[in-house]
């Protein structure tokens, strides 16, 4: 594997608490080593560039059943962007919802190396894995949802956690997936009825457990079994007006409980996209942003992450487990709508949305997600996405970062809202000045992504013994800038290295990479009272056999499997 | 000796059921028994074992007559046609396993082919109809542990989804629908006294092409408002209590089939299907399925879905994909002359398409991967016989409702034939060197 040395480039870079000072970066073996360790490397000069670890996108939508939905039911979303093949590069479509191999690329054009696929229903595992199998470059692990599972409810009504355990081991390893998931706990299942959750103490029909119970038995259960990651959630009440109690409800459920891994992550709840769940008012007419509440709960409890789910204000498609949500939406925008609840499992929704900067609610939206950027105090543990193409497509995170970074930025667009002053009004944007620099721009997008989903031993950083993930962008920080120069430089990658592999080269896409898909591997003592119930449900409610559930080998050609003891 | 091998995929409808069991002989060659399928899942197996089947691929002789060849000159005369044509056809892909669908859009984007599989025949329109208008859906199971009204629309599965009935949606016991078939109404709507519709508690005998009349009148029923005495031959009380029964329901679920996706009015009957559907759920909770008929159509377009954005009728012939029904589906190209070579794989247009489209496949060079002897194979210049999916070799299905299933080996294909994957594969690498990729 050839050797490279990235010279006098401008490093930032969290791991090793380097902020913008002239270093350079030694790849050997597909790791970061010692520039002593190099014999012949072939030399990247950076002079005057920015040089940071590969990105690491801890929540986004990339792949699997509702995403091949949002592709087949929107034709419209490939309209001007199909772009032909040429050279290593397969043709290309899409724009809120790329094809694979488009995804692949816009992410290794952005100078990211690590992408996490959001929410992936249990009896879909073998399509999300045939996508992720089809995305080139980016390195990739997939969350099984969890909130709205039978057994969960059963077992959690009972707070019987060791069943829970046993049961998210099993299904983890069936799955093939990372992380536990939640989204709109009971809410979900209500759904399967034609109801919802709307808070953390709302029944769940039929199973006689509410979402507070399920939320904490999860984040019990993960702590027990100590996964890499910690619970990952997306609270009940999504997207109304008024739902910031909701999610400090949410948060309120993880006090006291203190993470247990190995892997060297604090929290024990990630909140995923919190945007959406940051709303004060009781109607839309008087909607206004709670941003300042829900930060100040974050700034003061360690074991919480979250990332922003920033709208980006683009036509973009929803799409979520959170199906309530998602007739919510087409009621209110009579766009199209598909739906697809999962037996004994989950259920989901995508409508294709427009977030107008003609619209009040869009462009508070908008401001809502900045302010969780910028009142964040660790931006080890805030992060960025758009819970792509939630709020906005993943090609959008420069134009995020712009945002956080230039105030300048950020009053051309509130000048360019049509209804400005009423924004304003109903936000703290404008009053913060606050502008991120570059090295809390890779704590957000790099170091604390991969330190909260407990990969830090891999990604995140240019520390010797990491992958070797490293994006070279042509921006000098040192040096006059306009805002758009961010975006655009943080959009084209000049030169991008996956695990030691040169998969960008001079802004263009040298090599589609040797991807691989990571899961978690959980061992945990043998649980015949789990076993003997997931043999029953198989047989009496599910419509495939149990033997033909687990997901083979062969839909993960280059799998990373991280081991887990619960044994003890 | 015999072995039996349990949870076998069904390799035949859009059903997919996976509970079968095969008796097979102790070395893995022989295939005795198929146990749980319907009469016809059970022959697509036993069919493998037919004596005269054929196991070697075979050009047609100018006289007519076929001549033995080898795989390899098959690989370089389907190779060579591809890439020598200036825009392929390559059509079919319903009854192969998505890994052969991913290696046959690698060859289309190679060429520059149209890629189209048989929704262009069948439920092309429901595709067209959820770009309009979505589609609320659910899974199988969820009709199974929740559904208790069942509205069969312009489908018969008692013939053509034998077991759907059973393990889906009348009769299986589920966890809130402990009653089975008699906590179930069942509605069947078509002009046909079909087997299906003779179970029915209500059967709304339309006339034939009157389906979106007939929709549009259930969603008049819905809000209480008033119609015409009759609406497609159906008279307005019987339409009200359908509606009534849909309503009253606590999960409602309507299944359709090609009675009324290619009835008059196409995609636009679906719309008005699925807008039934969406109005349901302001009343109670409802689901719409297409019932689709190969057992991985649904795959093929899952698959160019993620590699290209569309379902069906992508025409990679620009270098990128391009979509467009009514131009880009097999018929219409075929039908203008626009294609110049065509290439099927699972499926057999020689049976389904107009009589029209075939002369035109009959005048064209072409390619048919099929293991049976078929409609298609007699028109086509080479036929190359492969081993059976889900039968011979294993491999991704996905079903009706999406869900992915991983089909099973049960017994040997016969020495020396290939799988479509390999075929294809083969065919890739070849049409690389011609193009000096």
């Amino acid at each position: 594997m050839a050797e490279y040395l990235i010279k006098n480039g401008l490093v930032f870079d969290p791991v090793l608490g380097i902020k913008g000072d002239k270093a350079d970066i030694a790849i050997k073996d597909g790791k970061i080593v010692e520039t002593t360790a190099l014999s012949n490397p072939k030399v990247i000069d950076a002079t005057g560039k920015t040089v940071m670890a590969g990105g690491v996108d801890i929540h986004a939508h990339v792949a699997g059943p509702k995403v091949n939905v949002g592709r087949n039911f929107r034709p419209e979303d490939k309209l001007f962007n199909c772009t032909a093949g040429h050279g290593i590069e397969r043709m290309q479509g899409g724009f809120s919802v790329p094809t694979t191999i488009r995804t692949g690329y816009n992410y290794a054009h952005m100078g990211y190396t690590t992408v996490m696929e959001a929410a992936m229903p249990p009896l879909y595992a073998r399509h999300t894995h045939e996508e992720m199998r089809d995305t080139p470059i980016l390195d990739q692990g997939a969350y099984p949802v969890f909130g709205n599972n039978w057994f969960v409810l059963e077992y959690l009504k009972n707070h019987e956690i060791e069943n829970t355990a046993a049961y998210i081991a099993w299904l983890l390893r069936a799955t093939k997936g990372y992380a536990v998931k939640v989204v709109n706990p009971g809410g979900t299942e209500a759904w399967a009825w034609g109801l919802n959750c709307e808070n953390v103490h709302d029944p769940v029909p039929y199973f006689d457990i509410t979402p507070a119970q399920i939320i904490k038995g999860l984040i019990e259960a993960n702590e027990y079994l100590g996964l890499p990651h910690s619970m990952h959630m997306h609270a009940n009440n999504l997207g109304n007006p008024g739902n910031y109690t909701t999610t400090l409800d949410s948060f309120k459920l993880s006090e006291g409980i203190k993470p247990n891994s190995k892997f060297g992550r604090d929290q024990v709840m990630h909140h995923t996209h919190v945007q959406f769940h940051s709303y004060g008012g009781d109607s839309w007419a008087n909607v206004e942003s709670k941003a300042t509440e829900i930060m100040d709960y974050v700034n003061s409890h360690d074991n919480i992450t979250i990332d922003m789910g920033q709208v980006t204000l683009d036509e973009t498609t929803t799409m979520t487990a959170d199906g309530p949500f998602e007739h919510h939406l087409t009621e209110l925008n009579h766009l199209k709508w598909a739906n697809a609840d999962v037996e004994l499992e989950t259920g989901s929704g995508v409508v294709p949305y427009v977030y107008s900067p003609n619209i009040k609610v869009c462009a508070i939206q908008w401001a809502i997600g900045l302010e969780l950027g910028l009142l964040a105090k660790d931006p080890m543990r805030i992060f960025i996405t758009t819970d792509h193409p939630n709020a906005g497509p993943f090609i959008r995170y420069p134009r995020v970062m712009k945002w956080l970074m230039s105030q300048e930025a950020r009053e051309q667009q509130f000048d360019a809202f049509k209804h400005k002053d009423k924004v304003i009004d109903a936000t703290n944007l404008a009053g913060i000045d606050r502008e991120l620099d570059l090295y809390e721009i890779a704590q957000m997008t790099r170091a604390g992504p991969a330190k909260s989903l407990g990969l830090s031993h891999m990604y995140g950083g240019l520390a010797p013994g990491l992958e070797a993930d490293v994006a070279v962008f042509d921006f000098n920080p040192n040096e006059p800038y306009a805002p758009d120069d961010i975006e655009k430089a943080f959009l084209n990658a000049e030169h991008l290295f996956k695990a030691g592999v040169q998969v960008v080269r001079d802004h263009e896409i040298a090599s589609n990479g040797n991807k691989r898909t990571l899961w978690v591997n959980a061992k945990v003592n043998e649980n015949p009272q789990v076993m003997r119930d997931v043999k029953e449900k198989f047989l009496r409610y599910y419509t495939v056999t149990l033997n033909n559930y687990e997901v083979s080998g062969h839909y993960l050609p280059n799998p990373y499997v991280i081991e887990v003891d619960a044994t003890e | 000796m015999t072995r039996t091998v349990t949870d076998v995929i069904c390799p035949f409808c859009g059903t997919l059921c996976d509970d079968l069991e095969v008796v097979v002989s102790d070395d893995g060659k022989e295939l005795h028994e198929v146990y749980n399928a319907c009469a016809i899942g059970a022959e697509k197996f036993l069919h493998s074992q037919a004596k005269d089947r054929i196991t070697r691929p075979r050009m047609r002789q100018e006289d007519g007559s076929w001549k033995e060849i080898s795989y390899d000159e098959a690989i370089e005369y389907t190779a060579t046609m591809l890439a020598e044509a200036k825009k392929p056809l390559m059509y079919g892909w319903s009854s192969t396993n998505c890994e052969a669908q991913a290696v046959g859009s690698e060859i289309g984007e190679a060429v520059g082919a149209v890629m189209d599989n048989t929704a262009t025949v069948c439920h092309g329109t429901s595709l067209i109809a959820v770009q309009d208008i979505g589609i609320p859906s659910c899974t199988l199971g969820e009709v199974k542990n929740r559904a208790d009204r069942i509205l069969f629309w312009g489908c018969n599965p008692a013939h053509a989804h034998p077991r759907h009935m059973s393990r889906y949606s009348i009769f299986p016991r589920g966890f809130f629908t402990g009653k089975g078939h008699t906590g179930r109404k069942m509605i069947v709507v078509d002009p046909r006294p079909t087997d299906t519709a003779s179970m029915a508690d209500i059967h709304l005998q339309i006339e034939q092409g009157r389906d979106y009349e007939l929709l549009n009148a259930l969603r008049v029923a819905f809000k209480g408002e008033k119609l015409p005495d009759v609406v497609a031959g159906i008279p307005k009380e019987k339409i009200y209590e359908a509606a009534e029964t849909l309503k009253s329901g606590r999960f409602a679920i309507i299944f359709f089939g090609m009675g009324v996706t290619q009835s008059l009015g196409k995609n636009h009957n679906i719309d008005e299907a699925i807008a039934v559907t969406r109005d349901l759920n302001e009343y109670t909770k409802a689901a719409i399925m297409p019932m689709r008929g190969h057992y991985n159509v649904t795959g093929s377009g899952q698959v160019w879905g993620w590699q290209f954005g569309f379902p069906y009728a992508v025409d990679l012939s620009r270098g990128f994909a391009r979509y467009n029904p009514g131009e880009t589906t097999s018929n219409d190209l075929l039908r203008r002359d626009e294609v110049d070579a065509v290439f099927v794989l699972g499926s057999d247009p020689g049976a389904h398409f107009p009589f029209s489209s075939v002369k035109k496949i009959y005048n064209l060079p072409s390619v048919v991967i099929d293991p049976h002897e078929t409609p298609t194979s007699e028109v086509c210049k080479v036929h190359v016989p492969v081993a059976f999916v889900g039968v011979e070799v294993g491999g991704c299905a996905y079903r009706m409702d999406n869900v992915p299933i991983e089909t099973r080996k049960v017994v040997d294909a016969p020495e020396g034939m290939m799988t479509d994957e390999e075929f294809l594969k083969r065919v890739l690498g070849r049409v690389k060197e011609i193009k000096g990729v």
